[in-house]
């Protein structure tokens, strides 16, 4: 900073120094107030008797306890296991598979990876209700089939307990598999031709290419999509209410309809905020070791 | 890097490219069939879909579904059609987008150029900030709604989506400004330029790309956001989402899947028609956000 004895510019370069704090501070009390201060608010309902409000009678594990007693809770658990299992591998394994085809100098890729990647732009209320029809069997495909003269033809999972939420896979994956190719796509055009080339010399075949130098050097790759889409899964609402509103009963409720419906619907707060807390857990277990070696790796 | 070109050495026999391009092929059929029937389907009247072969076109093509679902369709209780709702998402993307934008370019420069004790530690905070599951702020938030007296307003969702969009802004202006160079900033500083002097003449001038991105990045979320408006928006002052499940699904009698769809396609367009003229700021924004993480 200059040197100066006037005392007009003295003022004027300590507001300057002053001045970067000053413009983060609004963000920055944003932020603690309403992420993290919200965040200990619902974990201090959690232990609370809270039915239709806030209320502040300690209740210590009360909530936690009965949760996990709760049938539908237990239903949306497995289904959150099922749902995320199912949904990141097909995510990967298509994702994976699209962006090395698209790397093989494929004529048109201009126009194939936009198409791929489309629906990560849709809302998935829209996405859930162009499904829904699809799949109702009424009017979706099996009716089509049907009407083709496939007679045996039949896919009504959703209207089936114990399918329906495959159907919320199928989606799902339609929507945000072409993001994963993106993000494997990104990675493969990273990679050294150099040492391809060097290898080709050595005689490697093209599988050996691929398991050998190309899928290790993509690992970051996959440890992203990994995160991003647990991390997507986790928060998974919209697509379930759109599509199925969480039924057949509840054979597809998630974490997330469960919270909504306990906390503003069925006026169990305490219950709804207790759930709130584990999904936070669930994705603060993912994001922090993950941002964190992210970080770390920056510096 | 002359390296990372975007071609790759791998070289292929023909049989397996044939199979590769059947293999792409297919799969942007999958990805365009959904969309596409239900456009086809929207554009039919009710009989041909109810009757009729959803991939086959109409026989008898109307746009009296579009009309509907814009103007007259039942939505929840009254006959507005999904206009009114329309203008609400616009009315509260805009100043969230531009708002969430400002602050997200300025942190993003205080973080970069202006070191002080605790900025990786803010830094990380933020960064976290972006990751939670809304469903741990809903409740606390209705309240403060409520005390604010802006529960259930267009005004109120706008503050949420600022509040809860800041982080990623943020991320996207710091991972940038981190790459400009520092001592354009010092020269700038011993040239005796103030602290927004140095903002607008030196850095924003090449920020372009970036607020591109976090336009479009914001705006995407924001109109497609669901859970939000479904949370605190009530009636009259629902954005676009909540209309259209409302629509499609508490309809009372007759389903008018034709309305359905055209509704669908309504929500989809703002969303859709940025992607094509800007996709490529569209997937660096998705990388941004978590590649770089």
């Amino acid at each position: 900073m200059a040197v100066t004895t006037d005392t007009g510019a003295d003022f004027r370069t300590r507001l300057q120094s002053w001045l970067p704090k000053l413009v983060l501070s609004p963000s920055l009390a944003v932020m603690l107030i309403f992420v993290y201060g919200f965040i200990a608010f619902t974990i201090y309902l959690s232990f609370t008797d809270s039915r239709m409000l806030p209320s502040y009678e300690w209740v210590g594990w009360q909530n936690y306890d009965r949760l996990f007693r709760v049938r539908e809770w237990n239903i949306a658990l497995t289904n959150l296991a099922i749902f995320a299992s199912l949904y990141i591998a097909i995510c990967t394994v298509i994702g994976l598979m699209l962006a090395i085809f698209l790397d093989q100098k494929i004529r048109g890729e201009g126009i194939l990876r936009p198409i791929f990647l489309y629906p990560m732009a849709l809302s998935f209320i829209v996405t859930g209700t162009a499904w829904k029809w699809f799949l109702d069997p009424a009017i979706g495909l099996e009716n089509t089939m049907h009407l083709w003269g496939w007679e045996s033809f039949a896919f009504d999972w959703i209207k089936d307990r114990e399918m329906a939420i495959y159907t919320i896979v199928l989606a799902a994956v339609w929507q945000s598999s072409g993001f994963v190719m993106a993000m494997f796509l990104a990675g493969l055009r990273g990679i050294d031709n150099e040492i391809l080339k060097a290898a080709q010399m050595d005689g490697a075949s093209n599988f050996q290419l691929y398991r050998r130098i190309i899928l290790p050097q993509l690992r970051p790759a996959f440890l992203s999509a990994f995160v991003i889409l647990s991390h997507l899964a986790i928060k998974s609402y919209d697509l379930v209410i759109a599509l199925t509103g969480g039924g057949p009963g509840n054979a597809t409720a998630l974490p997330a309809t469960f919270m909504y419906s306990y906390t503003f619907t069925r006026n169990q707060m305490g219950i709804g905020a207790a759930s709130a807390v584990i999904m936070l857990m669930t994705i603060a277990a993912i994001m922090v070791p993950y941002l964190y070696a992210e970080l770390r790796e920056k510096k | 890097m002359a390296a990372a070109s975007t071609e790759n050495a791998i070289r292929s026999s023909s049989f397996s490219r044939v199979l590769i391009y059947l293999v792409l092929l297919l799969f942007a059929l999958f990805y365009l069939l959904p969309f596409g029937i239900m456009l086809v389907n929207s554009l039919k009247p009710l009989s041909e879909i109810t009757g009729g072969n959803m991939i086959a076109l109409p026989r008898e093509w109307t746009i009296e579904p579009w009309l509907s679902a814009w103007s007259t369709a039942q939505i929840g209780v009254q006959p507005t059609g999904l206009r009114p709702y329309f203008i609400n998402s616009i009315v509260m993307a805009v100043p969230a987008v531009l708002l969430s934008t400002i602050f997200g370019a300025l942190n993003g420069y205080v973080l970069t150029k202006w070191h002080f004790p605790g900025a990786t530690i803010i830094f990380g905070l933020l960064l976290f900030s972006c990751f939670i599951p809304f469903q741990i702020v809903l409740i606390p938030m209705a309240r403060i709604l409520g005390i604010l007296d802006i529960a259930g307003t267009t005004g109120g969702l706008v503050l949420v989506h600022f509040v809860y969009g800041v982080g990623f802004t943020t991320l996207y202006f710091r991972n940038y400004y981190a790459a400009f160079p520092t001592e354009l900033v010092r020269a700038a500083q011993i040239d005796g330029a103030g602290f927004f002097q140095i903002f607008y003449r030196i850095l924003l001038p090449s920020s372009g790309p970036i607020i591109a991105v976090s336009f479009i990045w914001q705006f995407t979320n924001i109109w497609n956001d669901f859970l939000f408006g479904a949370s605190f928006a009530s009636g009259g002052s629902a954005p676009m989402t909540v209309a259209l499940n409302n629509l499609v699904n508490s309809s009372t009698g007759v389903r008018e899947y034709n309305v359905h769809f055209a509704g669908a396609i309504m929500a989809a367009a703002p969303t859709l028609l940025v992607y094509i003229v800007a996709g490529r700021y569209f997937v660096r924004g998705l990388m941004a956000g978590s590649v770089k993480g």
